[in-house]
């Protein structure tokens, strides 16, 4: 039963939430104006890198990790002195392609498309915070995990992406360029959930009332969210590749490739940083789904039952699984690599979305004490 | 992942035997693998043998290859699919008999298929099976190459190792001797596995090996897992009990309304115990958007286990979530309904039936159906007659055009009893077996009302109806309430759980550790001002990670400590050096990052190296296992 000041906190809760949606808005515009002053910078970097780096030779100035970075070393006296890092050289994955230097980033170099980006970003912080209110009140209101519909379950989801977005800016990695399409999909996902998905549902039905619910669930949200960022990426990898492979035969890109994929980083940056998620992510999703197969075995006595979510959980597993060993497999790196990536979320998302909406003989569907 | 490589690599060398034989087995009697078949009989018999062998040896290499173990892993996840799209016979019967009663001829395909038991067809079956043989071909020899790892020490330095994927150089003025040694220390003290080369030139070390282990434990914990769920299905049981509440349950099979076993299960051996439904109590929201949602289930139990005193019960609640568990058995709380309680007295005016009858739920309201069977009754004249009454049971009544009559909410606000009636001949005594929640009306005759329309009636609680034609009257005293259980032995879940938590944790080191080899080499410089020494280091990491050059470049500012770069070299890279235009020690780099051989069979190879590479035993793994330095 809702108490009146619940119902309260509920209404702010949603309130909030419209609210984040006006300022990740106003950030969609600023990271489009990002993007547009940039596109006046005419830098061509990639071309540049692969016009003058001999095919397959170590070119400098790629990816040089500590490359003249002075880090100040602790004598043994106590004293320190200052020195500068020996310059390391790398060779990378793609043979070639190693000394195509990351893009400038969606700015392009521009200083009014720089300060764009940065309100942008800062705008971002601000609709994360206000979107996290949403959810934080949301979770109040009903005093339980707030992620047991869909509309509780979409706007946690979205949260944690720009929480992971968020996050990777402030650890200093080159991710700005994820703004645009990230926040894009926030919008939508917070559309469809405060209109379709919306559900004033408070209480769990007695199937859910579990500790599981806490930790499967919100794990699941946390892979799902930053297996999205992974599918990004892997999708600008793609985009991007095509545009570097057709640099390196000589060929001119069209004008969108030359503008916007020129200022992405490099493929390799881009498979480097989709393949960290999806690895770091992938142990999780493992425990997320023997989280699931313990709660289940809890609930219905069995801990695998190949209910229709199960499958999917497992299908999506798998898929990350088949990217992980295309990794490893001769032949299968890189683009073949980034479709099944590319699929193994495509399923994720179908177990969030398809199963609850379209395969209706689920246990998960929760409506009853016999479900 | 290293380990892992060698096992492939040596696999892909003689692997390969069909493609290296293509011109012998160009020629006339000459086969694949047996070499030129010697005349008569017993060179036939050997030659057929030598083929047969090879064959089964060349098959199992590719079985065992990771390319075949990723098409698998690929396959079963396509394999998977279907069964989450149609209905499964095991999981909903009667979905799938509704699905073939409305689809004929494509239901008759799928079951041809196995559409209706993906997960225990055969071609389900085979897919995982063969995945799972690849798997077990790929551990074994993958781990004995990792114990050899293990007990052995860090390949020599290769010459080149501008070649390594990262690469750093300085010239110094300390002596070479000091410089290698200083740095074996340093990597010690870092803990990485160190070997000094011989000629003291320089040092090889190494770390990360639990990146290896991490991978094994992961592969051989999804081998248990699938032990441990084929167990499970083999030796688990579930059945499901309704129970009146003030009835009981005893933990036999005969007590079970339906049972279902593995095929190495011994009914003798279910858990022995007894219990009583004392109370059940279901509530729900009264107001507000979740009207009519459950809010909590709770049965009270009082239960007996073997040896138990009779007068001494244990008391227990179950409710959804939370189980009973006793012993090996574990009681689920899965339903729960009404039981409207008749009495019927037949046409002498005896009672012929009187007691409270299970009515199922058809909805969230609660609407129940269910069905009376009356079999001992006399008619009004005296004969032998049967009635059977169908109908539904509302615990807060509602009746309107659109869904007839039904229930609003799932709480006995308004308990109504409707029903239709029959009489004649039940049936049950046509040798099918029959559902007690369902009438077979095929030799009853309905009961009418004069303008020949079915008599329908509604009851409330202490109402009776008065059948036609004197046949006697059936009152709805009330209702009671009932639980459905079910019961389950699981079996070998100690093991998945044991193969889950392995899993996971051989995941997560083999995917966080990075296995890495680092080799430093300080030689006198020729090119530089006399007596001064060139230092290289230089790593090798199986994944590319940012981490493992910064790690370089940690360990070259601490080396430099003692091996201070001299001022005019500077703290000099390749990189630089070429920017900078200097002249630098750092030999060119080169064309081709192809690496050089190691010294020992050495196993930073790629998982699979491309047929055809590996001429034979002797051709050494190039130390490039990077993903860029494939060839
Ligand atoms: C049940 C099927 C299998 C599953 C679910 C599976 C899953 C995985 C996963 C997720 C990884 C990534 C971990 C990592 O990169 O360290 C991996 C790595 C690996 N798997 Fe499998 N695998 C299976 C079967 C096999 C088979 C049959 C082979 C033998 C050919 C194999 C050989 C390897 C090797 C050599 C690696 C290391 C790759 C590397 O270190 O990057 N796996 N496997």
């Amino acid at each position: 039963m809702i108490l009146a000041a619940e119902a309260g906190l509920a209404d702010v809760g949603k309130l909030l939430v419209y609210s984040a949606m006006a300022v990740y808005t106003v950030a969609f515009l600023a990271y489009i104006a990002e993007w547009t002053f940039g596109s006046r910078s005419k830098v061509a970097r990639s071309a540049a890198a692969l016009a003058t780096a001999p095919e397959g030779g170590p070119a400098a100035g790629a990816g040089e990790p500590g490359g003249g970075v002075r880090v100040t070393v602790r004598a043994a006296g106590g004293g320190t002195r200052e020195l500068t890092r020996p310059k390391v050289v790398t060779r990378s994955a793609a043979p070639g392609r190693d000394g195509i230097p990351d893009g400038p980033g969606a700015a392009g170099g521009d200083e009014r498309g720089d300060t764009y980006g940065r309100i942008a970003v800062s705008l971002t912080v601000l609709a994360f915070l206000l979107h996290f209110g949403g959810v934080l009140l949301r979770g109040l209101a009903v005093q339980r995990a707030p992620w047991a519909n869909m509309y509780e379950f979409s706007t946690t989801f979205s949260m944690v992406a720009v929480g992971g977005f968020l996050g990777f800016l402030a650890a200093r990695r080159n991710v700005r360029w994820l703004g645009l399409p990230l926040v894009t999909t926030v919008l939508l996902d917070l559309g469809l959930a405060v209109t379709v998905l919306y559900s004033e549902t408070d209480q769990l039905p007695p199937a859910l009332q579990s500790v599981w619910l806490w930790i499967h669930v919100s794990l699941a949200i946390v892979c799902g969210a930053m297996f999205y960022l992974g599918m990004v990426a892997t999708v600008a990898f793609l985009l991007r590749d095509r545009y570097e492979g057709r640099l390196a035969d000589g060929g001119t890109p069209g004008r969108f490739a030359a503008s916007v994929l020129e200022r992405l980083p490099s493929s390799v940056s881009l498979d480097k940083f989709a393949y960290r998620i999806n690895a770091v992510v992938f142990p999780l999703w493992t425990f997320t789904i023997i989280a699931g197969a313990i709660w289940a075995e809890n609930a219905w006595g069995r801990y695998w039952g190949w209910d229709p979510k199960e499958v999917w959980s497992l299908i999506t597993w798998l898929g990350y699984a088949c990217y992980l060993h295309a990794r490893a497999t001769a032949g299968w790196r890189g683009r073949k690599a980034a479709y099944l990536a590319i699929a193994a979320f495509l399923c994720f998302l179908f177990n969030y979305y398809g199963v609850n909406m379209f395969v209706d003989d689920s246990l998960h569907s929760y409506a009853d004490v016999d479900g | 992942m290293s380990g892992g490589d060698d096992a492939t690599e040596q696999r892909q060398t003689d692997g390969d035997a069909p493609a290296v034989r293509e011109e012998e087995a160009a020629a006339p009697g000459s086969g694949s693998f047996g070499g030129a078949r010697a005349p008569g009989l017993v060179g036939g018999a050997a030659w057929t043998a030598r083929e047969l062998t090879g064959w089964a040896r060349w098959s199992w290499r590719q079985l065992t290859s990771m390319r075949v173990a990723l098409i698998l892993l690929f396959l079963l996840a396509l394999a998977t699919v279907p069964g989450s799209l149609i209905p499964q016979r095991d999981a909903n019967p009667v979905l799938v008999a509704e699905f073939k009663e409305r689809h004929g001829t494509l239901g008759g395909l799928y079951d041809r298929f196995q559409l209706f038991d993906v997960y225990s067809s055969v071609w389900f079956s085979a897919v995982y099976i063969l995945l799972f043989v690849s798997l077990a071909g790929c551990i074994v020899p993958r781990t004995l190459q990792f114990a050899d790892q293990l007990r052995g020490r860090p390949p020599r330095a290769p010459r080149r190792l501008t070649r390594m994927p990262a690469y750093t150089a300085w010239r110094t003025g300390q002596a070479p001797e000091g410089v290698v040694e200083a740095a074996h220390g340093l990597l010690r003290r870092r803990r990485f596995r160190t070997s000094p080369a011989a000629d003291g030139g320089s040092v090889a070390a190494e770390k990360g090996y639990l990146r290896e282990a991490g991978n094994l434990l992961f592969h051989v914990a999804l081998i248990v897992m699938l032990l441990a769920f084929a167990a499970g299905q083999l030796y688990r049981s579930e059945g499901g009990k309704l129970v009146m509440v003030g009835g009981g349950f005893a933990n036999t099979l005969i007590q079970y309304d339906d049972f279902r076993s593995g095929a190495l299960f011994d009914v003798d051996g279910l858990e022995p115990f007894h219990f009583d439904l004392d109370e059940f109590h279901a509530s729900f929201h009264r107001e507000g958007p979740d009207l009519g949602t459950p809010i909590d289930f709770r049965a009270e139990v009082t239960y007996w286990r073997a040896g138990d005193d009779d007068n001494e019960g244990r008391k227990a609640t179950i409710r959804v979530n939370h189980p009973l568990t006793i012993g090996d058995a574990k009681v689920f709380l899965i339903g729960h309904g009404f039981a409207p309680l008749v009495t019927l007295r037949d046409g002498q005016g005896e009672v012929a039936f009187a007691g409270p009858v299970p009515f199922l739920p058809q909805d969230s309201a609660l609407t129940s159906s269910g069905v009376i069977k009356v079999t001992d009754y006399t008619g009004p004249d005296g004969e032998r007659d049967q009635l059977g009454f169908q109908g539904f049971f509302s615990p807060t009544f509602r009746l309107n055009a659109e869904r007839g009559p039904h229930s609003s909410f799932p709480d006995p606000d308004d308990p109504v009893l409707t029903l239709t009636g029959y009489h004649g001949n039940l049936g049950l005594d046509s040798g099918i077996p029959q559902n007690v929640y369902q009438l077979n009306t095929r030799w009853m005759e309905q009961f009418t009302d004069d303008s020949g329309e079915p008599l329908r009636v509604n009851l409330r609680p202490g109402e009776s109806w008065e059948l036609p034609d004197g046949r006697g009257t059936l009152t709805f005293e009330g209702y009671e309430r009932w639980a459905s259980f079910q019961i389950s032995t699981p079996a070998a879940n100690g093991w998945a759980l044991t193969g889950a938590v392995g899993a996971v944790l051989g995941l997560t080191a083999s995917l966080l550790i990075q296995r890495r080899r680092i080799w430093v080499r300080a030689v006198p410089d020729p090119d530089g001002p006399p007596g001064s020494t060139l230092v290289e280091m230089a790593s090798l990491g199986r994944a590319e990670s940012a981490k493992i050059p910064e790690e370089l470049a940690d360990l070259a500012a601490a080396l430099q400590d003692h091996a201070p770069p001299l001022p005019e070299a500077g703290r000099t890279g390749t990189g630089e050096a070429e920017e900078s235009g200097t002249a630098e020690p750092t030999p060119e780099p080169e064309q081709e990052p192809e690496q050089e051989p190691e010294p020992e069979q050495e196993p930073e190879q790629e998982p699979e190296q491309e047929p055809g590479t590996a001429a034979g035993p002797s051709a050494e793994p190039s130390a490039g296992h990077r993903e860029g330095a494939m060839p």
